[in-house]
């Protein structure tokens, strides 16, 4: 009648499951994600016939290497509990910004860090307003949103066609050890390396260590002694950082510069950082399930393309499964505080 | 096992002066720590430990004094100053991160690196090093939120070991702890100060006061009573120097329960068979004009179910409630509103005060439901009704203006009661309002629940220290296993005789209902 055999009684019959969940409860919403990924290529090669194909999945990388790049540092703000709204606008004024300073003659030896620099500045601008001033991360990134599409706009109303050799160049190679199989594009490499870096500063640093205890409890993280103020700043910088290269990707994606890319992507970002496993609320995630929550995405783009289907589909599907994942998450939340 | 006098102070505090807008929180207080004692602070609510607290660990600056460690004196600008100069704190609600492993908690910045990455196999055997130096036996790569409190509490003190602390400060570590874990507390804080670290505990637990430490410092708003062995002070007079009011007003009140209470007319509230599934089996409580009726039990029983049951918290699937005769349905707290009942949650913290408005706001809230937003309760309709009750409940800081995070536990409960007095209900339930304050507040609290019977206002009082229930309470239901398993008259029963009660049912008691 009373609760206690029940739980004993449960320990001993899946001890080796229990341990599982005991330790490694956060990767779930992961390998959900990743099981999503596996059954939508599946069901896709049966229905296609040709979807499990090198170029096609070798394309998914090369087609979505900018948002890749995003996700990643959007991760690092969602995991102290931050959110930035900024970076599909970051993105593109850096973008215009590089595409005119390469018009203008200047080398992309000078234009790319310059892009990447002002990507840095702006998410430490989001940080400073956050921390220093105490305000929402939703309306401090809104407003650089805001900034940065007008300083895009600034820079020029219409379209820049690049023609940097060296910018094209990052986008047109294809590494490939014969025609028609497995390809990856300088810009592919580049958003892998991101991931890679990004995990590892997660994982293996004190730095990414202090974004999952402040996401944790950022009131337990202050009174442990650790550096709160600087890694949440730090984190901001990381998100315009990866908004700067992003634009540098992005510009070398469609050979051009448009005021009014990315918009909307803030939003794409943020939900596949979602779908793949990091809690808006902070303090859980990983960068590599940000990373499949991205190629869910791609292939849900590519499924419907396949179709022929309106690309809004795209949309609500994406909405779909974000609301899927997002009760998945309450449900785990729910039962582990219910322990 | 006592402190020798030869030991050196490795804290010395002068003359701390801390200044809060309007108050002095401390004002020239000395304070010496020795390495190698368990020196426990104690003082009523407000009277500035928790400033103490913070100002030796770096979270307030200090307005006048000096801080010395080791010698040395220090100025810190925050908590990661006092952690290097050795001193390292576990606060009363754990600060770990619960989303983190529990050996990344031990380590968290002072992990192990090997070439600027972090080398997590060392980090989770150092981790496991420091935990069983303190007897901590578990999987250092299981998730805190899946070890309980206790646990919990140990693990933050292996954290504080971990950075070679000189100090370490305990602030209420027990109040959330059973038994046998604050016995295996007291072991890990017998064997850090048999190492030479010096330990400030914190606690409002007499008990545990005599049991552990080896000297005593007392405070009173905010001022210095002063220090002293434990061994060579009564608690009697250590009660009297906290409170600073004369010991035997506790005993004064006591047995309030000797009032006959007028059984004939109908009872104020009478439920019968009120149970829900899962929850409570059915079980019938009555409660008279003027009668305080006690609720006892473990923490679990059922105690808190019945009372929200009672008011409607929770919805009941079987039984019927008659208000003074009349049937009447409460399923919801607006009706148990309706028939002037109130309810004082047992979190205060989640379901009772809001932290951002101030004591008078919170304090008209209750009132000001009532009546429905349209019809607003005029400013000095307001301040006259908050200047009342703050004085009737001896609110300290006696300003309503105050936001009501910044009071100490004891006056945010005097608040909330002052909440629920205000909207004048003629039954009033109280979920533990005296948990985790301490000595002087609990008697304010204690007096004023009398007080309230004496006038002829229905109480129902849930607690879990049993002298406080047959102290205060005419009848006492006692649940156990969710259950009703009886009711007593406290004329005659000791708190002995209710734990053997609760234990196994078994008193020669005239209405066993088991």
């Amino acid at each position: 009648m009373t609760g206690i055999p029940v739980t004993v009684e449960r320990a001993s019959a899946s001890g080796a499951l229990r341990r599982f969940f005991s330790r490694r409860a956060s990767w779930i919403p992961v390998l959900a994600a990743l099981a999503i990924l596996i059954v939508m290529f599946i069901g896709a090669q049966a229905y296609f016939g040709n979807f499990l194909t090198p170029r096609v999945i070798s394309s998914l990388l090369l087609d979505n290497a900018y948002l890749l790049i995003l996700a990643v540092g959007m991760t690092f703000v969602i995991l102290t509990g931050g959110i930035d709204l900024s970076v599909g606008a970051v993105m593109a004024f850096t973008g215009m910004l590089g595409a005119s300073l390469l018009r203008d003659g200047l080398p992309v030896g000078v234009v790319v860090p310059v892009m990447l620099l002002i990507g840095a500045a702006m998410g430490l601008a989001v940080g400073i307003m956050v921390q220093y001033f105490d305000v929402q991360p939703f309306i401090a990134s809104l407003a650089a949103m805001f900034a940065a599409r007008g300083l895009a706009f600034m820079v020029s109303l219409s379209s820049i066609r690049v023609e940097d050799p060296a910018i094209l160049w990052l986008q047109s190679t294809r590494i490939q050890a014969a025609p028609g199989s497995w390809f990856i594009t300088p810009t592919g490499i580049l958003a892998i390396l991101v991931v890679i870096v990004g995990a590892l500063l997660l994982a293996y640093t004190r730095f990414g260590r202090t974004i999952y205890a402040i996401g944790g409890n950022e009131q337990s993280a202050r009174l442990m002694g650790l550096p709160v103020v600087r890694t949440k700043l730090l984190a901001y910088v990381v998100s315009g950082v990866c908004a700067g290269l992003a634009g540098v990707v992005f510009t070398a994606y469609t050979g051009a510069s448009y005021p009014l890319n990315g918009i909307g992507t803030e939003l794409d970002t943020i939900a596949a950082v979602v779908i793949g496993g990091t809690l808006l609320t902070g303090g859980s995630g990983y960068v590599l399930g940000s990373m499949i929550g991205v190629l869910v995405y791609g292939s849900i783009k590519t499924v419907i393309s396949f179709l022929g289907a309106e690309q809004s589909w795209t949309r609500i599907t994406i909405g779909a499964l974000l609301l899927l994942f997002v009760v998945v998450q309450r449900i785990i939340v729910a039962r582990s505080s219910r322990r | 096992m006592t402190a020798a006098p030869a030991q050196p102070a490795i804290v010395e505090m002068r003359g701390i002066t801390i200044q809060f807008p309007g108050v002095k929180a401390l004002d020239g207080v000395d304070f010496v720590l020795r390495s190698g004692e368990v020196h426990t602070l104690m003082g009523e609510n407000g009277a500035g430990k928790s400033t103490l607290i913070k100002a030796l660990t770096g979270v307030y600056p200090i307005d006048g004094g000096t801080i010395t460690v080791a010698g040395e004196q220090r100025v810190f600008r925050g908590t990661a100053d006092a952690q290097a100069a050795g001193i390292s704190t576990v606060y009363q609600e754990v600060n770990l991160c619960t989303n983190l492993s529990v050996g990344e908690n031990v380590m968290l910045g002072h992990e192990v690196r090997r070439a600027g990455l972090i080398d997590w196999k060392a980090t989770h055997r150092e981790a496991a090093r420091h935990l069983t130096n303190l007897g901590l036996d578990i999987d250092t790569r299981s998730a805190l939120s899946t070890h309980s409190i206790a646990i919990q509490q140990l693990v933050a003190i292996s954290r504080a070991m971990v950075g070679e602390a000189r100090v370490l400060v305990l602030d209420e570590p027990t109040s959330s702890l059973d038994r046998s874990e604050v016995e295996q507390l007291f072991a890990v804080m017998r064997d850090v100060r048999d190492r030479g670290v010096a330990i400030l505990f914190v606690t409002h637990f007499l008990d545990q006061v005599y049991e552990i430490s080896d000297r005593l410092t007392v405070l009173r708003n905010g001022m210095l009573v002063g220090e002293y062995p434990a061994a060579e002070l009564p608690r009697g007079e250590l009660i009297s120097l906290m409170i600073g009011r004369e010991l035997d007003e506790l005993d004064a009140l006591s047995r309030s329960a000797a009032r006959e209470i007028d059984r004939d007319a109908a009872p104020v509230l009478e439920a019968s068979d009120l149970g829900r599934k899962g929850v409570l089996e059915p079980a019938d409580v009555s409660v008279y004009d003027g009668e305080v009726v006690g609720f006892a039990g473990l923490l679990g029983s059922g105690r808190t179910e019945l009372a929200r049951l009672l008011y409607g918290a929770d919805r009941a699937d079987s039984g019927s409630t008659q208000v003074r005769g009349t049937p009447a349905r409460i399923t919801t707290p607006r009706h148990a509103i309706d028939q002037r009942i109130a309810f004082s949650s047992e979190d205060r913290r989640a379901e009772g005060i809001i932290g951002d408005l101030s004591v008078a706001e919170n304090i008209v809230l209750g009132i000001q439901a009532k009546r429905g937003w349209l019809r607003k309760v005029g400013r000095a309709e307001q301040a006259a009704l908050v200047d009342e009750y703050i004085a009737a409940l001896g609110v300290r800081p006696a300003d309503p203006n105050r936001l009501i995070k910044n009071l100490s536990g004891g006056n945010q409960q005097k608040v909330l009661l002052a909440r629920w007095l205000a909207t004048a209900p003629q039954l009033i339930i109280l979920d533990e309002p005296t948990r985790g304050i301490d000595v002087g507040a609990k008697a304010d609290i204690q007096r004023k629940v009398a007080e309230l019977a004496a006038q002829g206002m229905s109480v129902v009082f849930i607690s879990s220290e049993l002298e406080e229930v047959l102290r205060l309470a005419h009848r006492v239901v006692v649940m156990r296993d969710r259950r009703k398993i009886g009711e007593l008259t406290s004329h005659d029963i000791e708190v002995g005789d209710l734990v053997d009660f609760i234990a196994d049912g078994a008193l020669e008691s005239p209405e066993n209902v088991a």
